[in-house]
C-alpha cells in the first residue's frame, strides 16, 4: 500500500507539474459557464409552468422535460471531460513511459509491477472521479439556479459517472501496455465513442421497438459498462417521472435510458478486476 | 555468494537471439566491465539482471535472489542506458522520491552524500529539464546509488560525460569499489574500462567471447629496446626475456637507454575478440 501511495503520489504531481490540471480548469470554466448562459437562454424562451395538451388528457410538463434534458446534456459533457481527463492522466503510462526511458527506473525499484500499475490507476481514478463529481455537481446547481428542478436522484448518477470514469482509465491504462501514447489515446477515445454510439442505437432501438438493435445495444453496455453506468445516470435522473413527459423525454437522447438493474454494480466491480488481472499478466510479461 | 551470477541466459525476440547461453559472475566488491559492440546483448544482459526483461531459458541471480525478484531488486541500483527523469524534478526532489521507493532511511544526509560524490552539490534545486544531459547523467548515478545497492548495473554511465565528468565517475566507482558494492560496468570506453574494471567480459552476438583480467587476455608482442643504434624490437621475446636480452646488448657494447615489454592493448583483445564486428 505504501508504494501504491508513493506512486500514485508520483503520478498526480506528474499531472500537476504537466498542467493537465490548468488546461482541464480552463475547459471546464468554460464550459460551465457556456452551460449557464445556454441553460438561462433557453429557459426564458420556454413558458416553464405551461403543461401541453399531446393528446385527451395526456399532459407534458415543460419544466421537467426542459430540465431533464438539459441536464442529461451536461452529464454527456461531465463524462466527456471526464474521459479527456483520464486519457490524459493513463495514455502513456506504460509503453509510451517505457519508450521515453521514463518508467525503467521506477521498475526497478522494490515496488512491483502491480503496486506500479495499481498506484497509477488509484490516483488518475480518484483524480477523475472527484472531478467528474465536481462538475456534475456544478452543472447541477446550474440546472437548479436557473430552473428551479432538482433530478428524481442526485448522489447515485454522479458515482455512476464517477464510476464510468474508472473504467476509461482502467481501459486507458491497459491500452498503454498494448500500444504507444496517441495509438492507445485514440484508441479509448473511439471506444468512448463506440460505446456512446451503443447506447443511442439502444435508445432509437426502444423507440422503434427493434430487438436487433437493443441486442447490439446490450452487448456493448456488458462490453463496456462505462456505457451502461452512464445510462443507468440518464435514467436516474428522471426515475420516478411518469406519464407522457417520461416518453417524451425518452424520445431524446438525453432521457431515454433504460434502468442497468441491480448487478450493474457487481459487474463493474468484476469487470475492473478481470481487466486488472489480465493488465498486470500483460505488464509483467512485457520486456522494457 | 556472486552478487551477480548467470547461467546459461538466454534471450530471444522472435528470431532474434539476443542473448545465446551467457555464463558470467560478478563476485563481492568487484567491477566487471561488459563490453560488445553494438548489438551484442550488452544491454538486455543488465535488464535480465534488472527484472525489466525476462529472459527466455537460463537463470540470473542477484545477490543470490532470482533477478526480477523484489530481493534482487532491494540489492541493485541501476542506471539505463536510455533513461530520463522527469524534466520538473529538482535534483534533490528526485533523490527524495527514489529513497521512498527504494526504502531508504538515508534522508537529507544520503542525498548531500550522493550529490557530493556525483559533483552535483551545487545543483541540488536545480531542475533536471535545466540541467546538462551530463549532469543529469550524473544524477542518473546519484539515484542508482539511492539506498546504498549491494550491487550496481551502470548502462553506459559516462556517454554524455565530458573528459571531466568521466574522471568524476572514474573516482566515483572506485570509491564504490573501496566501500565493496559489486559493480558490472557497460560501456564502449575500451580506455575507462581497463583503468577501473578488475575484470572485462567481452560479449559478441550474444555470447561471451572473452573474459578475464586484462592482464591475462593480453598476448605479447615482444620487447622493445631503445639503444644508441635505435629502437629494436624483439618480436617472440617475453617480460621474463627483457633481463637478459639487455644484458646481452650491454655485453656486446651496446648503449641501452630504455626498455618496453610489449603487449597487446585492451582495443587489441577486444578488436580480436569480436573479429571486427562493429554493429
Amino acid at each position: 500500500m505504501r508504494g501504491a501511495a508513493i506512486i500514485a503520489g508520483y503520478a498526480i504531481r506528474e499531472s500537476v507539474r504537466r498542467r493537465v490540471f490548468p488546461v482541464v480548469l480552463v475547459l471546464t470554466v468554460a464550459f460551465l459557464a457556456l452551460y449557464a448562459l445556454g441553460v438561462y437562454k433557453a429557459y426564458r424562451s420556454i413558458d416553464p409552468f405551461a403543461t401541453e395538451q399531446v393528446g385527451a388528457g395526456a399532459l407534458i410538463d415543460q419544466q421537467v422535460l426542459f430540465s431533464a434534458t438539459l441536464f442529461g446534456l451536461s452529464l454527456f459533457a461531465v463524462l466527456f471531460l471526464g474521459t479527456v481527463l483520464a486519457i490524459f492522466l493513463t495514455h502513456a503510462v506504460v509503453r509510451g513511459d517505457a519508450e521515453r526511458g521514463l518508467l525503467q527506473p521506477l521498475v526497478v525499484r522494490p515496488v512491483g509491477r502491480a503496486t506500479l500499475l495499481g498506484g497509477r490507476f488509484a490516483a488518475a481514478a480518484i483524480v477523475c472521479a472527484v472531478y467528474v463529481v465536481a462538475v456534475y455537481a456544478a452543472a447541477l446547481l446550474i440546472t437548479h439556479w436557473v430552473t428551479g428542478w432538482w433530478p428524481d436522484r442526485i448522489v447515485i448518477p454522479a458515482v455512476e459517472l464517477a464510476g464510468a470514469v474508472a473504467v476509461l482509465v482502467a481501459l486507458s491504462l491497459f491500452g498503454s501496455i498494448v500500444f504507444s501514447a496517441t495509438a492507445n489515446g485514440i484508441a479509448v477515445f473511439m471506444i468512448f465513442g463506440a460505446g456512446l454510439v451503443a447506447g443511442l442505437l439502444g435508445q432509437i432501438g426502444e423507440a422503434l421497438n427493434s430487438n436487433s438493435l437493443n441486442t447490439i445495444a446490450n452487448t456493448a453496455s456488458w462490453a463496456l459498462p462505462f456505457e451502461a453506468l452512464y445510462q443507468d445516470a440518464l435514467n436516474g435522473i428522471t426515475a420516478d417521472t411518469a406519464g407522457f413527459t417520461k416518453a417524451a423525454l425518452s424520445l431524446g437522447p438525453f432521457g431515454g435510458a433504460q434502468p442497468a438493474g441491480g448487478w450493474l454494480g457487481p459487474f463493474v466491480l468484476a469487470y475492473l478486476a478481470g481487466l486488472a488481472a489480465v493488465a498486470l499478466a500483460g505488464f509483467n510479461r512485457k520486456d522494457l | 555468494m556472486a552478487a551477480f551470477r548467470a547461467r546459461g541466459l538466454e534471450k530471444r525476440y522472435g528470431s532474434v537471439t539476443a542473448l545465446g547461453g551467457v555464463d558470467l559472475e560478478v563476485g563481492e566488491g568487484e567491477l566487471v566491465g561488459l563490453l560488445g559492440p553494438n548489438g551484442a546483448g550488452k544491454s538486455t544482459l543488465v535488464k535480465i539482471a534488472c527484472g525489466l526483461v525476462r529472459a527466455s531459458k537460463g537463470t540470473a541471480e542477484v545477490d543470490g535472489a532470482p533477478a526480477g525478484s523484489l530481493a534482487a531488486r532491494s540489492a541493485l541500483g541501476y542506471l539505463a542506458e536510455l533513461f530520463r527523469f522527469p524534466g520538473w524534478y529538482r535534483a534533490d526532489e528526485l533523490l527524495v522520491l527514489h529513497q521512498r521507493l527504494a526504502g531508504s532511511s538515508g534522508g537529507a544526509d544520503e542525498r548531500a552524500e550522493l550529490l557530493e560524490l556525483v559533483g552535483l552539490s551545487e545543483a541540488r534545486d536545480r531542475k533536471v529539464e535545466d540541467m546538462s544531459k551530463g549532469m543529469q547523467q550524473r544524477l542518473g548515478i546519484a539515484q542508482a546509488l539511492v539506498g546504498s545497492p549491494r550491487v550496481l548495473f551502470l548502462d553506459e554511465p559516462t556517454s554524455a560525460l565530458d573528459p571531466v565528468g568521466r574522471r568524476t565517475v572514474r573516482g566515483l566507482l572506485e570509491e564504490l569499489r573501496r566501500r565493496g558494492v559489486s559493480v558490472l560496468l557497460n560501456s564502449h570506453l575500451l580506455s575507462e574500462v581497463e583503468l577501473v574494471c578488475d575484470r572485462v567480459v567481452i560479449l559478441a552476438r550474444g555470447v561471451v567471447v572473452a573474459a578475464g583480467r586484462t592482464e591475462e587476455l593480453a598476448r605479447p608482442r615482444g620487447v622493445e629496446v631503445d639503444t644508441a643504434e635505435g629502437t629494436r624490437l624483439f618480436e617472440s621475446a617475453r617480460r621474463e626475456d627483457a633481463p637478459r636480452i639487455v644484458a646481452e646488448l650491454v655485453a656486446a657494447g651496446e648503449r641501452v637507454y630504455g626498455v618496453r615489454v610489449m603487449e597487446s592493448t585492451l582495443e587489441e583483445i577486444y578488436l580480436e575478440a569480436v573479429g571486427g564486428q562493429t554493429t
